[in-house]
């Protein structure tokens, strides 16, 4: 694909509402993904009492699934979007490492989830790993 | 209640976390030994689809997606996230074992935090404990819809 390189005039503004963008498009995306899983039960056990077809329709007819995947679409155009104007070496690992810390906040204040200090320290390990690693 | 995972479900976790690092190692690898492809010819883009590396690339990740929506469906947002962070250790491992790319120092410690992230998150509860656990009517009644 022919895109040009990417410019090296992206203001520190730009470049942040662009990171910004993709991590809030995927946080959102992943919440309501996984609202959606919780809001449908266990699908193991789905497939077990009605068969592949059972849980794949279980999913399917689930209208937060769609926005939950609407939104991840979302995250992937504005990724595409940031990797017209910025370097790969910076968007991959900023938007991975923030979207770990992102949806830890999220998890806690939409989904209830147990956020405990594990979980805090996981998460922040997770993320700066992510970001030694790919940097 | 002890919301500790079965082997299964560590299967699936598994999956997760090497699932989209190798699709995403195939779908790259695919694109960079096609010819440039121009915006102004978008079949060509549609014909990179059937090509081996990019076609296994779309199978791991449509494998990725549903042991992902599995394991939410199961497991916390906030266990599985982290705990699926292995993949990008085995990618870095693979790069060097197999691809015989050199790791830096950076990319060592990388590794080692999340190791250590993973290993933390992983001893905890894979689900937070909640009262009443009441899936939504239409997922319920679809399902005994299902089993008759």
């Amino acid at each position: 694909m022919t895109i040009p390189s990417p410019a090296g005039s992206t203001g520190p503004w730009a470049a942040s509402g662009m990171i910004a963008a993709i991590v809030l498009a995927s946080t959102t995306g992943e919440v309501l993904t996984a609202a959606a899983m919780k809001s449908i039960g266990d699908l193991d056990e789905i497939r077990a009492r009605s068969g592949m077809k059972g849980a794949i329709r279980a999913v399917v007819t689930c209208p937060l699934f769609f926005a939950g995947v609407g939104f991840l679409a979302l995250a992937f155009f504005a990724l595409l979007f940031a990797l017209n104007h910025l370097n790969l070496s910076l968007v991959a690992p900023a938007s991975a490492s923030l979207t770990l810390v992102t949806n830890a906040v999220a998890g806690k204040l939409f989904l209830h989830e147990n956020v405990d200090g594990r979980r805090w320290t996981a998460a922040l390990l997770v993320c700066i790993g992510v970001y030694l690693l790919a940097h | 209640m002890d919301h500790r995972l079965t082997a299964r479900q560590y299967l699936i976790l598994g999956l997760v976390a090497l699932c989209a690092p190798l699709g995403d190692t195939c779908l790259s690898r695919g694109m960079t030994h096609l010819p440039p492809i121009s915006l102004a010819h978008p079949a060509s883009l549609i014909a990179a689809v059937f090509t081996p590396w990019i076609a296994a690339g779309i199978a791991l990740l449509i494998g990725f997606f549903a042991s992902y929506l599995t394991a939410l469906s199961w497991a916390d947002l906030t266990f599985v996230l982290p705990a699926t962070a292995f993949g990008n250790v085995i990618v870095a491992l693979l790069s060097k074992f197999w691809l015989h790319e050199p790791i830096s120092l950076e990319r060592w410690a990388g590794i080692v935090l999340i190791t250590v992230g993973v290993g933390f998150v992983a001893q905890g509860p894979a689900l937070t404990e909640r009262p009443a656990a009441e899936p939504i009517e239409d997922a319920s009644a679809m399902e005994e819809e299902g089993v008759r």
